[in-house]
């Protein structure tokens, strides 16, 4: 047998629970219409899986699990899909939330049960999962999943929490009473899973009947009985914990650090229902009191409006507001439309003599009464200040996040202050500036990346355009292969002509391949016309000698300027076939005039080489004629084509010339 | 005299230590950064709308830091700010200027997007990367990554962008302040 520590302060209000734990636990007629929420338990809503006009079955999940820390909802009877959006849900702001809306058909047919029949083989995982898709969380008020609670496997104790110490509920007892076997095979699946060295089930000494059920269900199961002093909060899991163990949880530490765990003896109901049974969360029990003609506990379905309850169990003419939960811990629920939830424990309807209006509030007078009671062990005095003067740092400073709002230090305030509203407001102004606090670091995070990425987008930009400017002047020269070829041809010709006549200059630039061809066929004019001058000076002294000479010379003239034609023409083709792509305007002209220039020339150089030639074999007839014929005949005949064409080039040029001369004489005439 | 003149030494020797105990450790330990800027920057609300005239939280932070800006500066920061800020550089508060910038609830951008024509001006435009789409594809806001700077107003070519004020949902809902009624007493 464990002894029982105690834990600091608490108060003894008047129970109130006679009102209402006397008669078993009824079933309520269906209501016609049944409003599910689908934010019935701590973390991301449901998410629906039904379509409006839909039927579903009783036990037909219709809102699936949304990540981790979340539980599926269930159809609690059959019928129709009405609605899904946003409705009245039992919140003190009595803002609207979303929810499935059902058209009950009457008819409560329910689908197949889907237990898990072999829960002592199944790994606990998959137990978990089960659990959460059958949405099992915790009745006792926090409505946190259950499945994530099981998650420890190891554990020193296990509590069951019993207690229900606020007034006028009486749903845990009634259950404990009528129901002890089923909440001892939940608390059996439970320690399966957790293995804890014990298990205490506390429950306080003012529900007898309950105990004693209690202790009958778990006789011979090992899980002991507890009967814990009444005394509100006992049954906040921190107070709990200390009475059954005497364990003190500090500030920041779970309690399952410490090897403990607590449950609701409706949430192990619950969750037997789920594993054994194979019936989902679609019903809990709730207390119906205060000023009612027919107070008792039912077992009211998921979404049952509160009007409908409260107008079965009768209620009064001179109601004066609904709260929800206990009176010290409960709200006022600020309509009547909003269904039951998970949460829901009870339903107070309040009247004059049951709740009497608080007298009016007086300044603190630092009585240190507060202090006293307070479970937690904090100076609420001081909260209070902190709070009343928006000193939010210094709240937090004196654990303000550690009050459980259990109402203890409101209930024996001497000033009848409202100290807990205090607590709410600050609790949510410093959660409201966290949030604040998490969006604007999220921003300037974003934004930071932002910035970051821009500026390296930029670098990138200019290393590319970087990379690109770089061998430029390598490839703008041959953007396409046209134009390479055409180059390649030219340096082909350079080096050919180099081999040949010597004298190319090397460095002469290569996109002046025109320039170069005309100043070659000026340079073999020139030749040329050294060698006709030559010939014409000294054909006495040699003639068959000059004659040939002068032969072979003006054959590679006349090469040389076939050669220059050619070329020139080859670069005009290549380049204006560049030009076409690269350079449109500007690249045709020089090259024409190049082409022109060049056809010219070699025209001039090939009269001047026949001259010579014609001179030399005039000259030196008789001698040598062979040499002439030799020299002159079949130079001709490869380079007829060429010739050709040059010589209609050079009359071209000539006529040109002649119309500019004319042109010129006539201007000269004016 | 030699009592007066031991005195004298050893509080001169005492003086000349500490002396370079502090210079050293002003050397060996002196900080980089201003952070000065980082704890403005703390209390700024990250919207980076620009109504400052500065381009950004942190360029403003930087600007009042230097001295070169007031405090009063920042409507999304609303009065709450200008008070933290103001015990932050210990200066007195500091209201807005009259009619200079209102101070607006917080509101979140929304694209209408039947109208969007799939510019993409206002994803460039927005400083928090909250918009999502593509050129010629239709663009969306994510509501929770919005500041509400408004910044995507103006480059939209077509007026599909409205700020929509956030409401009060059961998730932001505070407990308000206590008040304590107060009775008309007939005397």
């Amino acid at each position: 047998m464990s002894t029982l520590s105690r834990f600091h302060g608490g108060i003894h209000p008047p129970e109130f629970k006679t009102l209402s734990n006397g008669t078993p636990i009824a079933t309520p007629p269906l209501p016609a219409q049944l409003v599910v929420p689908l934010s019935q338990h701590l973390g991301n809503p449901a998410k629906a899986c039904v379509s409006i006009g839909e039927r579903v079955l009783a036990g037909q999940r219709i809102g699936e699990a949304d990540g981790r820390i979340s539980a599926a909802v269930h159809a609690p009877t059959s019928g129709l899909i009405r609605a899904i959006g946003p409705h009245a849900v039992a919140h003190p702001s009595g803002l609207l939330q979303d929810c499935i809306v059902i058209d009950s058909d009457g008819l409560d047919h329910w689908s197949a049960p889907s237990p898990l029949p072999n829960w002592q083989e199944a790994g606990n995982d998959e137990i978990r999962t089960f659990l959460r898709d059958m949405g099992v969380v915790g009745q006792g008020g926090a409505v946190f999943p259950t499945s994530l609670k099981l998650g420890v496997t190891t554990l020193e104790q296990l509590i069951v929490n019993g207690a229900e110490c606020e007034p006028f509920i009486s749903c845990d007892d009634r259950l404990m009473r009528e129901r002890a076997a089923e909440i001892v095979d939940g608390i059996r699946i439970a320690a399966h899973l957790m293995r804890p060295r014990a298990v205490l089930i506390g429950i306080e000494d003012n529900k007898p009947e309950a105990i004693a059920a209690m202790r009958a269900a778990c006789a011979g199961s090992g899980f002991e009985v507890l009967a814990i002093p009444t005394l509100y909060p006992s049954g906040g899991a921190k107070q709990l914990i200390r009475l059954l163990t005497g364990k003190k949880v500090p500030h920041g530490v779970r309690a399952t650090d410490m090897g403990v765990q607590c449950f609701n003896v409706g949430t192990l109901y619950s969750l037997k229902r789920a594993i054994v049974d194979g019936e989902p969360v679609v019903s809990r029990i709730l207390t119906l009191t205060g000023n009612l003609a027919r107070p008792g506990n039912i077992e009211a379905r998921i979404g049952t409006p509160f009007a409908h309850l409260l107008n079965w169990a009768g209620m009064q003419a001179d109601n004066e507001g609904v709260i929800m939960g206990g009176p010290m811990m409960g709200f006022d629920l600020p309509g009547l439309n909003a269904g039951v939830s998970k949460a829901s424990n009870c339903l107070i309807a309040k009247s004059r003599a049951l709740f009497p209006p608080r007298p009016q509030a007086m300044p603190c007078i630092r009585c240190g009464e507060c202090a006293k009671v307070c479970p937690a062990e904090l100076q609420p005095m001081d909260l209070y200040w902190f709070a009343k003067a928006k000193d939010m740092g210094r709240a937090q400073e004196a654990d303000l996040f550690d009050c459980i709002e259990c109402g203890a230090c409101s209930y024996v305030c001497p000033s009848q202050l409202p100290l807990v509203d205090f607590y709410k407001f600050a609790k949510d102004e410093i959660w409201a500036a966290e949030r604040e606090k998490k969006a604007a670091d999220r921003a300037r995070m974003r934004h930071d990346f932002r910035q970051l990425r821009l500026e390296r987008d930029k670098a990138e930009k200019a290393q590319r355009l970087a990379a690109r400017a770089t061998p430029a002047p390598e490839r703008s020269a041959a953007p396409d292969p046209d134009k390479a070829a055409a180059i390649r041809a030219a340096m082909a010709r350079a080096a050919e002509k180099k081999a040949e006549g010597g004298s190319t200059p090397a460095k002469t630039p290569l996109s002046d391949d025109a320039k170069r061809a005309a100043i070659e066929a000026a340079m073999a004019r020139a030749a040329a016309n050294k060698a006709a001058r030559e010939s014409a000076v000294s054909h006495a002294a040699a003639p068959g000698d000059e004659a040939k000479r002068a032969a072979i010379e003006a054959a590679m003239a006349r090469a040389a300027a076939r050669k220059a034609a050619q070329s020139a023409e080859a670069d005009a083709k290549g380049s204006s076939d560049s030009a076409a792509g690269v350079s449109p305007a500007p690249a045709p002209k020089p090259v024409m005039d190049a082409d022109k220039r060049a056809a010219i020339e070699a025209a001039m150089a090939r009269a001047a080489a026949k001259k010579a030639a014609q001179s030399a074999a005039a000259d030196a007839k008789g001698s040598s004629d062979s040499a002439a014929g030799a020299s002159s005949a079949p130079a001709p005949k490869p380079v007829m084509d060429a010739e050709k064409r040059a010589a209609i080039e050079a009359a071209m040029a000539r006529a040109a010339a002649k119309k500019a001369e004319r042109d010129a004489a006539q201007k000269g005439d004016h | 005299m030699s009592g007066f003149l031991t005195a004298l030494a050893i509080m001169a020797a005492l003086a000349i230590l500490l002396g370079a105990i502090l210079g050293f450790a002003s050397v060996r330990f002196r900080v980089e950064a201003d952070p000065l800027v980082d704890k403005i920057d703390a209390i700024l609300p990250q919207t980076q709308c620009g109504q400052c005239s500065f381009p950004g939280c942190r360029p403003y932070a930087e600007a009042i830091a230097g001295g070169e800006a007031d405090i009063n500066q920042c409507p999304p920061g609303g009065e709450d700010g200008i008070r933290k800020l103001a015990e932050l550089l210990g200066v007195d508060f500091k209201p807005f200027d009259e009619g200079a910038i209102e101070v607006k609830p917080k509101s979140v951008a929304l694209i209408d997007e039947t109208t969007c024509i799939g510019c993409t001006l206002c994803i460039q435009a927005c400083p928090v990367d909250a918009i999502v789409g593509a050129a010629k594809q239709m663009h969306t806001i994510i509501a929770s990554e919005c500041t509400g700077c408004e910044l995507c107003l103006p480059p939209c070519p077509v007026d599909c962008i409205q700020m929509v004020p956030v409401g009060t949902t059961v998730a932001n809902w505070k407990w308000s302040y206590p008040v304590i009624p107060i009775k008309v007493v007939k005397a």
